[in-house]
């Protein structure tokens, strides 16, 4: 969009912030550093008036290095448009948004529960979907389809309940 | 299999007059058993949806005295796995068979119990039959309850031919309910061996070449 010469509405909300604006294909997409993450994302909610983090998600490119891309999907119900912020990680920790949008808290548990990254500041992260003490994180590109030890924590839990019986008289 | 009939019931003479009945006493309590079955339903998924349908007038279980669904464990005797079950919801069907009063019976309806169906993941046990011991498989996906009540009446066949005196005394061998709770044999895609493939399933680099399964005839030429 701002290759065709007109800016998206919310650019000068970024003045002063390093970032790059392309058009994607369904819709407008900003990328920043890791740095400049969390400035940007206030930015855009103050100043340009997204009020609505529509998600939290992350794209795993796994032989790449770095692999890990935290992408935020921005909405404003005042304009009705719609902005992606990419960010590409360069280990698997990344600042939280969950102070900023409150409902993305549930949405960044996900994604430590899915590719393992950790949301720093975030009030409450343990895993979602997994079960509690699960080692693995399922999405990642090099976790094998049929997962390692499915059956870990049932057998442990079976193991236990069987000393349970022959302890008890 | 003994039947039920009055000793001298052909010649209604003055032993069919004497009121008594005379049959097997296991044939007498399997007979009891297998029409008045209380399924305890895990509708998991899809497969519950056909299940209600199965309770249901339209194709009405009671016909077969296994109408009595209740949802407390401590009532049932017949556990019916609908749907897919996850590792981490085993260990509570795990633990709803287990307070299920013996004698018990499973039926694993629906290819996603039976054998993980589709689902071949890291998430689902791939057959209810490594944490339970099944009695029998319905396939569908999800079965028509046609097919449901085709497995109520295999159900109580198998059952005709159980022998709970003897297993009372200790002779009929190890309780059947104890057969699919030993060590588990969980073996993924029925035990193949894995590949490349599995080990990296995304990853260009770790892929097999692949050949070509049929090659043709003639070298190319026609």
């Amino acid at each position: 969009m701002s290759a065709a010469g007109t800016a998206p509405r919310w650019a000068a909300a970024l003045e002063g912030l390093p970032h790059e604006i392309s058009a994607e294909q369904d819709g407008p997409c900003v990328r920043v550093a890791l740095a400049d993450l969390r400035e940007a994302l206030k930015r855009l909610r103050d100043r340009a008036g997204f009020a609505m983090c529509t998600f939290v998600t992350c794209i795993d490119g796994y032989p790449k290095e770095p692999r890990f891309e935290l992408c935020h999907q921005l909405l404003s119900l005042e304009h009705n448009d719609r902005v992606r912020v990419r960010c590409t990680l360069p280990g698997d920790s990344a600042p939280t948004c969950s102070d900023l949008w409150p409902g993305a808290v549930w949405m960044e548990r996900e994604c430590f529960d899915m590719f393992g990254l950790r949301f720093e500041g975030h009030p409450d992260l343990r895993r979602l979907l997994m079960p509690d003490g699960y080692e693995h994180f399922p999405l990642r590109r090099d976790f094998p389809h049929h997962g390692i030890e499915p059956d870990r924590l049932y057998r442990e839990w079976d193991r236990k309940r069987r000393e349970h019986w022959t302890q008890t008289p | 299999m003994g039947s039920l009939k009055a000793i001298g019931a052909e010649s209604a003479g003055e032993q069919g007059s004497l009121g008594f009945l005379a049959t097997r006493t296991d044939w007498l309590i399997n007979w009891g058993r297998k029409n008045s079955l209380w399924p305890m339903p895990l509708g998991l998924s899809c497969c519950g949806i056909e299940l209600m349908a199965m309770f249901g007038p339209k194709f009405d279980l009671a016909r077969f005295g296994a109408e009595a669904a209740r949802f407390t464990p401590r009532q049932c005797d017949l556990l019916i796995v609908a749907g897919t079950l996850t590792w981490k919801m085993a260990q509570a069907a795990r633990t709803i068979y287990d307070q299920m009063p013996d004698p018990k019976w499973v039926i694993a309806m629906g290819v996603c119990s039976s054998s993980g169906g589709m689902y071949d993941s890291y998430a689902v046990v791939q057959g209810v039959d490594s944490i339970l011991p099944v009695d029998v498989y319905v396939p569908g996906c999800p079965p028509r309850p046609d097919a449901m009540i085709d497995a109520i009446l295999k159900l109580q066949k198998k059952i005709e031919r159980e022998d709970p005196l003897g297993r009372l005394i200790g002779t009929a061998g190890p309780m059947r309910s104890e057969a699919g709770s030993g060590e588990l044999q969980f073996q993924p895609n029925f035990g193949r061996k894995r590949t490349a493939l599995d080990k990296h399933a995304h990853d260009p680099k770790s892929r097999l070449p692949i050949e070509d399964p049929s090659p043709r005839r003639g070298g190319g030429k026609s």
